[in-house]
């Protein structure tokens, strides 16, 4: 599998999915060391069947898939699908890693809550803070592949990228351009009761997590297919990953995971372990500035990323070996 | 050979079958065949001979399972956790070695090749549909995973936890299905199962099983689903 080290500075060409709010619930910050042994662990309420955030009623829901057209477009169409589902069959030049699309945009993008495709595509084109400039929805694209896919942005006009736009706005008939939809993107969590905290969500991840993604985090495969995606580690999403702010991952982890058994985590539970996954090594951020503190001052400024700081010790953003 | 070279044969192949249990490790192969002699009945007799199962009458297929699924089955089935009038006295009088031996021998025993010929015939087009999307693609609309997303391309099964269900039998699928729906089954981890069966109609169920008991129960050389 090809490997993509791409330390290239400016010229951001798109972020991966990076929270656009929900940065009030600040869990760390580089001078904050947080160390496993924290006594802080007090007892979770059990809140298993609590919907205090239910589930928000979805206004929109994508055509089915047996409506894609048998027509040129309708080809193109599939072929984005194609591609979303296992983006290292279709897409090889330009993924680095072992995970497909729809390990976080699940139903091959068509699920609310989990960033389904037809709540980002009528967002665009959208003005980004985290690069300054007004960016397309190709160009929101190439950033799942420099970062969440750690490999290399397709250039804009490259089939892959029109193949998926095309997907995208197929699964969008008839949604509302500019609005955001109920159910777009990942729901935020309210603010844990306690700071997100490294050996409450290791317990976490080992009661409800480690049957699928392994004990060590790696995912499964089967016949060189993932099955169960790995979490962190050279095979996953790189530091600059939208997944790598804790805010993110936990809203995904608590409306999605267990796969089923979306909304029977607690809050709690979803905040501790998505700081728990996001406590842990991975790919260097391929935007990296020179030094983990300037590249943090500079693309991870934020009490929801764990780059630069320390976990147990550990310096966390000096990146992973490429295989 | 003389009447006394039997007789001292066969006395010597019973102290080795007598000095393999002293030394704690059950002969496998034997007690499928025949049974352990203290009250469970051989496996081959409803497993078939080559852990095959047998697809009409439910009885599931074990050869190829992963050992540790089989041996948590086993052990559920002789705690009570798991329930069934035919395996529950079976488990409960094979020892703790046995059990592993037999889930090691099982595991062992390679998956058949194709599925049984009685699993193969074919079902309506629109059945067979069915269950190629739920297997496939799931119900997400329902919130309702595909069985691939655990139990593999295929259905040929993940690791040691999650069983293969390509080449099982139609009706041992159905049976399962419909115990985790009614709430019979429970020994899944995560609860992961009873979450699933609680999204099927009857007719999912059916398609479920027609489709995975036609599947090869292995992916072919670079097939990719």
């Amino acid at each position: 599998m090809k490997r993509f080290r791409y330390l290239a500075l400016g010229l951001a060409a798109g972020l991966a999915a990076c929270g656009q709010a929900g940065q009030d619930a600040p869990v760390a910050t580089a001078a904050t060391s947080r160390p496993a042994t924290a006594s802080t662990a007090a007892p979770v309420p059990a809140a298993r069947d609590r919907k205090q955030d239910g589930k928000p009623r979805v206004a929109f829901a994508p055509p089915p898939e047996s409506s894609i057209p048998a027509d040129e477009f309708g080809k193109e169409v599939a072929l984005g699908r194609r591609i979303f589902l296992d983006p290292g069959k279709y897409a090889s030049a330009y993924v680095g890693n072992r995970l497909s699309c729809e390990n976080c945009h699940i139903d091959a993008g068509r699920l609310a809550r989990s960033a389904p495709m037809w709540g980002a595509y009528p967002a665009y084109p959208a003005y980004r803070s985290k690069n300054g400039h007004v960016n397309t929805f190709a160009e929101r694209l190439q950033g799942c592949f420099r970062f969440s896919m750690n490999g290399k942005a397709p250039p804009l006009g490259d089939p892959v990228l029109v193949a998926l736009e095309t997907y995208a706005y197929w699964m969008s008939k008839g949604a509302p351009v500019g609005a955001s939809l109920p159910g777009r993107g990942y729901p935020k969590l309210p603010k844990p009761r306690l700071a997100p905290d490294y050996a409450r969500g290791e317990k976490v991840f080992k009661r409800d997590c480690a049957l699928c993604h392994g004990g060590d985090g790696q995912g499964q495969q089967v016949a060189g297919r993932t099955v169960f995606p790995p979490l962190w580690g050279p095979e996953s999403f790189n530091w600059g990953a939208g997944m790598h702010q804790v805010n993110n991952a936990a809203g995904f982890i608590k409306a999605n995971m267990p796969l089923g058994r979306g909304d029977t985590l607690s809050d709690q539970d979803a905040w501790d372990v998505a700081y728990f996954m996001d406590a842990h090594e991975r790919p260097q951020d391929p935007r990296y500035a020179g030094s983990i503190q300037a590249t943090r001052a500079k693309y991870h400024d934020s009490p929801q990323s764990l780059y630069g700081a320390t976990v147990n010790g550990r310096l966390l953003g000096q990146g992973t070996a490429a295989h | 050979m003389s009447a006394a070279r039997l007789l001292a044969g066969i006395a010597i192949a019973g102290l080795a079958l007598a000095g393999r249990a002293l030394a704690g490790t059950p002969d496998a192969a034997a007690i499928a065949r025949q049974g352990n002699g203290h009250g469970a009945a051989p496996c081959a007799s409803c497993h078939g001979a080559d852990g095959g199962g047998q697809p009409a009458a439910g009885f599931p297929r074990l050869a190829g399972l992963p050992a540790a699924y089989l041996l948590e089955q086993l052990d559920d089935f002789a705690a009570g956790t798991r329930r069934n009038a035919t395996m529950q006295p079976v488990a409960a009088a094979l020892s703790e070695p046995e059990r592993q031996a037999m889930a090691a021998y099982y595991g062992k025993l390679p998956a058949p090749a194709s599925p049984p010929a009685a699993a193969a015939a074919p079902a309506d087009a629109a059945l067979q549909a069915q269950g190629k999307a739920l297997a496939e693609r799931g119900r997400w609309s329902q919130g309702l995973p595909a069985c691939e997303q655990c139990h593999g391309p295929g259905g040929v099964g993940v690791g040691q936890r999650f069983p293969p269900l390509a080449g099982q039998s139609a009706v041992y699928i159905a049976n399962q299905l419909h115990a985790w729906r009614g709430g019979t089954r429970r020994n899944d981890p995560l609860q992961l199962m009873q979450a699933v069966a609680a999204k099927l109609s009857e007719a999912d169920i059916a398609a479920v099983g027609a489709w995975y008991a036609a599947q090869p129960s292995t992916l072919g050389g670079g097939q990719q689903p």
